[in-house]
């Protein structure tokens, strides 16, 4: 069962802002990198799986207090002051929650062959005989 | 409800690495004695076409929650593997053997350093450690000596355990190439040739009094990757005689603080890791870095400042979360991949009360671990002496975590000290890791502080035993496979010596 399907909307706009070249993905992209992301929580347990939403369900709307807006209807600079917000919170709770999200955002996203490749990574099981 | 089945083994060993994997080969003349030993490892049995290289397939199936376990504190992962050869699977291969000062530091009763070195120096002979010929050393570690060098650090080159190695870079994934010679090729497979049993995808739930050991053997799941268990999956009960705990510092803790025995209070205390920290810097031209052994040379500051340096290499996902921050100076970093130089920090913490391993309620193992200050210490001052490195080995750009902003040019070389400093340490904001994992089950005088003799006997439960890193009672500051399988070398000395009355 789909984790991030109540939060999608959000959760792609956090993803872009935490790799802006996310932002750029197609259709197929985007359902690799929420593929990847679904894996990794599946396994997780389900109290875990509902904090996560209930997560990115508060950056969603936490904006509302600052710039009257919802994160997805804002600007790429406000949006990453928001997640700043979060990674420099005196709480350590709310750092922690931010450093889990943005790392499935990290992985969904460099996890991908492609993404790998775009980056210019190139390790081979055949090491140098591929290389020389 | 399907039964129990029922075993019957002289000998059980728990766990098939460093010290698993020791144990099994040195009890194997047991076997032509007419003895029965049994190895049973909680992960699968991999065939060599299984190591792929792809980042996210390989550290699913090789590590305890992908690689990213959290501390209880949510502010570090540790990385441990589950599989046959345990964690022997993903490590790099490099073989030190433990620091005189650091075995007299121990203090304990009958642990000499030169027994360790004489054992130690059996097992680098018999895993073809050796240096790696210049011809083989990539620009990743070329750069660190020569930056090193330049900085005024004593570089030193790992001595690495492979055979016939490729360059794949990839030895934190397990070796495409089956060149790491690790328990898995060496001590293992030599244990089975000569009748020691091992049953892989078997987890052990619990030690009984009675001497049994509680096992259940889990199904292949479907599309993974690992051979299915020797055993047909379900519920084991194995009796037997003797049983040696080696699934690490925290399989083996976990183990013993949910099993009914009357153990000595100090389980779980004693927990250190290395703490450790990736650097990146980026240089003007590609380097070779994604190729070639990873690690080849350290810096040992650890007896005057506490950390080591190493050199390493990891893959896009582990290097864009050790990156701090995001966003577009997150990304420009990472398009820089074939320029990026790294280094790895390590602190070498100190056994602090509250550092420590424990269970839920589940029986699952929770580790509990605050940074002190004189560890956050040794990781600034490591990060300050990369940064050194890095600069004077012609880095135009650096990735410092403990520095805000996180990146400093070439410019800023001269800045190090001002810009890097614990005050930038935000708990939950740096991304710290460790794969050195040590204690639990420490070694001393008596049951009041320690929790074996220096030989791995459980005090006031001889037929028990401990046979790996659980052992160490303080952090070794070097990678410490060779002192686990020196140990686990004493702790079947120690087997041999008592079996006869233990097994009568």
């Amino acid at each position: 069962m789909s984790v991030l399907a109540a939060v999608q909307p959000s959760f792609r706009a956090i993803a872009a802002t935490v790799v802006p070249e996310a932002g750029t993905l197609d259709a197929g992209g985007w359902a690799e990198l929420e593929g990847i992301v679904e894996q990794a929580l599946a396994p997780r347990p389900p109290r875990l799986q509902r904090q996560l939403v209930t997560l990115i369900r508060v950056i969603e709307w936490l904006p509302l207090l600052r710039y009257g807006r919802r994160f997805t209807r804002l600007d790429p600079r406000r949006r990453a002051r928001v997640l700043e917000t979060l990674q420099n919170s005196p709480l350590l709770l709310l750092r922690r929650g931010f450093w889990g999200l943005r790392t499935l955002a990290l992985m969904g996203y460099y996890a991908r062959p492609a993404a790998a490749a775009s980056i210019g990574y190139r390790a081979d099981p055949r090491g140098w005989a591929v290389r020389r | 409800m399907t039964a129990v089945v029922e075993r019957s083994y002289d000998v059980v060993i728990v766990g098939s690495g460093a010290g698993g994997g020791t144990v099994a080969q040195a009890l194997a003349p047991l076997v032509r004695g007419g003895r029965r030993v049994l190895v049973l490892e909680q992960g699968p049995r991999f065939d060599d076409e299984e190591f792929t290289g792809p980042e996210l397939d390989m550290a699913g199936a090789l590590y305890a929650d992908g690689g990213g376990f959290l501390t209880a504190q949510g502010t570090m992962t540790l990385a441990f593997a589950h599989a046959y050869g345990g964690s022997t699977l993903v490590y790099t291969g490099t073989s030190l053997t433990a620091p005189e000062h650091v075995i007299r530091g121990w203090g304990v009763p009958g642990l000499e350093h030169a027994d360790l070195l004489r054992r130690s120096q059996r097992y680098l002979t018999e895993n073809n450690v050796h240096l790696l010929p210049a011809e083989e050393i990539n620009d990743n570690n070329r750069l660190f000596v020569e930056g090193g060098a330049r900085a005024g650090y004593r570089v030193e080159q790992f001595p690495v355990n492979v055979k016939g190695c490729r360059g794949s870079s990839l030895c934190n994934l397990g070796c495409p190439n089956q060149a790491k010679q690790g328990t898995n090729r060496v001590q293992l497979p030599r244990a089975e040739r000569e009748g020691v049993d091992v049953v892989t995808r078997a987890e052990v739930l619990r030690i009984d009094p009675d001497r049994s050991v509680a096992v259940r053997v889990s199904e292949k799941p479907a599309g993974g990757k690992g051979r299915p268990g020797e055993w047909t999956p379900g519920d084991y009960r194995v009796s037997t005689r003797i049983v040696v705990c080696a699934g690490g510092a925290i399989g083996t803790t976990s183990l013993l603080q949910r099993s009914p025995l009357a153990l000595p209070r100090a389980v779980g205390e004693r927990f250190t890791c290395h703490p450790a920290l990736i650097l990146v810097a980026e240089h003007a031209r590609p380097i070779t870095n994604d190729v070639g052994h990873p690690k080849s040379y350290f810096v040992d500051r650890a007896a005057e400042q506490r950390f080591v340096l190493e050199t390493c290499m990891y893959f896009p996902f582990t290097t864009a979360k050790a990156l701090s921050g995001f966003g577009p100076d997150h990304s420009r970093v990472m398009r820089a991949f074939p320029r990026l130089q790294m280094i790895l920090v390590l602190a070498c913490d100190a056994a602090t009360p509250g550092n420590r391993i424990s269970v839920d309620d589940a029986g699952r193992p929770v580790v509990h671990y605050r940074f002190t200050r004189e560890t956050v210490s040794g990781l600034v001052e490591g990060a300050r002496a990369s940064a050194r490195i890095f600069f004077a080995a012609g880095a135009v750009r650096l990735h410092a975590p403990f520095a805000d902003p996180p990146l400093l040019e070439a410019r800023d070389a001269d800045l190090v000290n001002e810009r890097i400093t614990a005050r930038h340490f935000t708990e939950g904001k740096v991304a710290v890791s460790a794969a050195h994992l040590m204690g639990g089950c420490a070694m001393g005088h008596g049951a009041r502080d320690s929790v074996t003799d220096s030989w791995g006997r459980v005090h006031g439960l001889p037929w028990l035993r401990v046979a790996d890193a659980s052992l160490f009672p303080d952090s070794l500051e070097i990678n410490p496979y060779v002192t686990i399988m020196a140990l686990a070398d004493r702790a079947a000395e120690a087997v041999r010596a008592d079996a006869p009355a233990l097994l009568s």
